[in-house]
């Protein structure tokens, strides 16, 4: 962290930061759920100037074995800046900052991934910072639990990241660049939103208690607001699934107007077809979600029908 | 900023069509009360929250409203007595290690064959990038997976081609009762085996093998939309008797 | 490692496709698949391009800093081409430094850049034998569908032309453009049982014969030419994919710069 004599003023008498921003105010956010084609989930977070790739590999095989838990599945992130997404070109491959930020951020994402459901694998999230601009560790993480929902990884919930600092002797949000640079402290966050727990916590600088704990709180709000994006970023991937290249908003805004009186809709009130009821053939019970579930299942499922529909589809 | 797009060829459009169900995200409340847990569900107190992104689903089971999530992604998670369609990757003297597109490899013992393999003679019957339809024979607590080839069904397969696509859009290619992909089979006439694993073998004229693989797309990328079965039918030269009976075969009891 | 496997009797479907002109994404063997170009996509970078080449997706920065001249080459600035195969972009890419096919393919692509003279390094010359620009060419692999050296070669000529002198940064004058003097397009074929198909996928490249990069200038010479994996090419088969490459090199000019004639535009 910067020092207190600073020649640039980070807040002016109205409050106001270097970048026009209140105290409390986030950077424009954009996520972007399912970017990418061959990894199994991703997500892209646009972050004030940051840009952040986030891809999901797994479950899948531990290499090297004797990493492999018979317990449980490992998250393995691995945050990596591209070498020009700063402004002194970085050499590219990991280096004591980055493996740093790969542990603690893994550790925050196994707190909600269902681990005991894949013993023996890995689930790697690979985290990319195309464009840098203070705060990158905050905008992995929540592409990260993006594109592991994406990924279909079950999890306990999604994880929201924000950091807060110390910026002209005031507690302010989400520092950018300059910020990071001159300012007094720095402290990036990530919650479990329905519980509430810190899953992501470091700070750096100097900070008094109670600013500490007004950090917290502001911190907290802010996740809150990620959060809903978030989830805003994989409804929107399946609202609408257009061919490449479509204009998406337009078709957006004509899906909000919907009710679009196709021959489709017709079928379904004429004479129920299949598509009608829920898909009874998606549903293989039987096996639980024992996995968090603080009871268990009270009684017994009916059989599958896959099964069966196994020996005929087989005759083929 | 500068773009540049160039399309090497014409796209059609996508339509906008009616989702399936409600979509909802990992930690999502899902309902509230007198419920039972089913898939991808967990419930904390008389709250159950979502754990998967999928489509929401209420089925009464004996009397009492199961809560269950339908998938919309995931990598495959083999389930003992899964068909699925496996490719040889190593040999050993008495087992071939297959690839099932799941988290790890699934070895297949000599004994699980027709065959009366000699020790160390695997090799005569399996070579690397061979393929076969197995069957999930065991899944331990530690995920150490087997794989059979007794069984109705079960082989060794010969031509055609594999498509991959997600294990979680397999369910709605098989269709309820098996009725999507006798209407595929029906129109296109070519042999397909659906592996629970994402993997579906067809064989038969080349280019009924192309048409079934776009369509085997199509779903993939629509199975959260209703109005499938018409939209395949169409797209294979079919008709409204072909979903005519695609329907009937999915409520025949 | 996690491999990729893949099935013999898919590896006979897609030969026997391309024997009849057909490929298994729907294109004929000299089509390729649809091209997304942006421009100026980094703010971090002094040129940067974002190609999308149908599922592959590659980013490029260009970053340039003052630096010292080599001692044999003091009035020559200094490039350096570097490809990030990064695991993000496909299940078979491990985490570490550039392997060898990383490598392979940076370096493909660095001499059709260098050899066809669009950036002569000359250029790159603050104070002969003192100080030069060292300039890198960083192609960031974000999504893995086959063919890195076309989109990457795509990528790095975008970026470099979009490219803007860092000058005022080092106290050198004023920011200014460099200066690209041509446009080498490198064309990429695989070998499919008998047949010869342009841009492969990944799925075509992993079961392909033989693979081989031929880059062109504007004027129609070949700037450079790189033959891959075991089996091999007859003479006839070069000769073709070099008039083909020599066409969509043409082909792309003219859709991703405009250029419609074969001549150089100063």
């Amino acid at each position: 962290m910067g020092t207190d004599n600073q020649e640039i003023v980070l807040l002016d008498e109205k409050g106001r930061r270097l970048d026009g921003r209140l105290p409390g105010e986030l950077r424009p956010i954009k996520i972007m759920a399912g970017v990418l084609h061959r990894a199994d989930g991703s997500a892209y977070v646009e972050w004030g100037k940051n840009k952040v790739l986030a891809a999901v590999y797994g479950p899948r095989e531990v290499h090297p074995r004797h990493l492999q838990n018979p317990q449980r599945a490992i998250v393995q992130c691995r945050y990596n800046m591209a070498a020009f997404s700063v402004q002194d070109r970085k050499r590219p491959g990991p280096d004591r900052r980055s493996i740093e930020i790969s542990k603690v951020l893994s550790e925050a994402l196994e707190s909600v991934v269902l681990v005991e459901r894949f013993p023996r694998t890995t689930i790697d999230v690979y985290l990319e910072v195309l464009q840098a601009d203070a705060g990158t560790r905050c905008a992995a993480l929540t592409a990260a639990s993006v594109a592991l929902a994406d990924a279909g990884i079950p999890m306990r919930d999604l994880i929201p990241a924000c950091a807060v600092g110390k910026v002209g002797g005031k507690v302010v949000l989400d520092l950018f660049k300059e910020e990071d640079n001159l300012g007094e402290a720095d402290m990036p966050i990530a919650i479990i939103p329905r519980t509430g727990e810190l899953v992501l916590l470091q700070m750096d600088g100097k900070m008094t208690p109670e600013e500490v704990k007004e950090g917290l709180k502001m911190a907290y709000d802010a996740c809150k607001t990620i959060y809903e994006l978030q989830k805003k970023a994989l409804m929107e991937k399946y609202m609408v699934r257009t061919e490449e290249l479509l204009d998406k908003e337009t078709l957006q805004s004509a899906v909000e107007r919907t009710e679009i009186p196709s021959e489709k809709t017709e079928l379904l009130e004429e004479g129920a077809p299949e598509e009608a009821e829920a898909p009874e053939e998606e549903a293989p019970l039987g096996e639980e979600a024992e996995e968090v579930a603080e009871e268990t299942a009270e009684e017994e499922v009916p059989e599958t029908e896959l099964l069966e529909m196994g020996e005929e589809f087989m005759e083929g | 900023m500068d773009k540049v797009v160039i399309v090497m060829e014409k796209i059609s459009a996508g339509e906008i069509k009616q989702l399936k169900g409600e979509i909802v995200i990992p930690g999502q409340l899902v309902a509230e009360g007198a419920y039972r847990a089913g898939r991808w569900v967990y419930r904390d107190g008389d709250r159950y929250y979502a754990t998967k992104l999928g489509l929401k689903e209420i089925r009464n089971i004996k009397g009492k409203n199961t809560i269950n999530i339908i998938p919309l992604s995931g990598k495959y998670d083999p389930k003992e007595g899964d068909l699925v369609i496996g490719i040889v990757m190593d040999l050993g003297p008495t087992t071939w290690l297959f690839d099932i597109n799941g988290p790890n490899p699934a070895p297949l013992h000599i004994t699980e064959t027709p065959w009366k393999v000699d020790f160390g003679a695997t090799g005569r019957y399996f070579k690397v990038g061979d393929v076969a339809a197995l069957k999930i024979l065991y899944k331990d607590d530690t995920s150490h997976v087997q794989v059979t080839m007794k069984g109705p069904g079960l082989k060794k397969l010969h031509g055609g081609v594999i498509t991959t696509i997600a294990p979680s859009k397999i369910p709605r290619v098989i269709g309820r009762k098996g009725s999507m992909i006798a209407m595929i089979k029906s129109l296109s006439k070519c042999q397909i085996i659906v592996g629970q694993n994402g993997r579906i073998w067809i064989s038969g004229d080349m280019e009924k093998i192309r048409a079934v693989e776009e369509v085997l797309k199509y779903i993939e990328n629509h199975s959260h939309f209703s109005g499938l079965t018409a939209e395949v039918a169409e797209r294979l030269g079919g008709g409204a008797a072909d979903v005519e009976r695609a329907r009937e075969t999915s409520s025949r009891r | 490692m996690h491999y990729n496997v893949i099935s013999e009797l898919t590896r006979e479907y897609i030969f026997r496709l391309a024997e009849k002109g057909k490929r298994r994404d729907g294109r004929v063997l000299d089509q390729f698949r649809d091209i997304t170009v942006e421009t100026g996509v980094i703010g971090t970078a002094e040129g940067s391009a974002r190609v999308r080449l149908g599922n592959t997706e590659v980013v490029v920065g260009i970053k340039m800093q003052p630096g010292e001249p080599y001692p044999d080459s003091p009035d020559k600035g200094v490039m350096t081409t570097n490809l990030e195969l990064i695991p993000m972009a496909s299940p078979f890419i491990e985490p570490g430094p550039p392997g060898a096919e990383a490598i392979e393919m940076a370096r493909v692509i660095d001499r059709g850049i260098r050899e066809s003279g669009a950036l002569p390094l000359e250029d790159l010359v603050i104070t002969p034998g003192e100080k030069v620009w060292v300039l890198f060419i960083d192609i960031h692999v974000l999504d893995y569908d086959g063919n890195l050296f076309d989109a990457g070669t795509i990528g790095a000529v975008k970026a470099l032309e979009t490219a803007v002198v860092p000058a005022e940064t080092y106290g050198l004058g004023e920011n200014h453009p460099l200066k690209l003097r041509e446009i080498p397009i490198s064309t990429t074929f695989v070998k499919l049982g008998k047949a010869i198909a342009v841009d492969p996928t990944a799925e075509e490249e992993s079961v392909a014969r033989s693979r081989l990069t031929v880059t062109t200038d504007l004027d129609g010479n070949i700037r450079a030419m790189q033959k891959g994996i075991g089996g091999g090419f007859s003479l006839k088969e070069v000769e073709e994919c070099i008039e083909k490459s020599i066409r969509f090199g043409r082909q792309l000019r003219s859709l991703l710069w405009e250029i419609e004639r074969a001549g150089k535009e100063e």
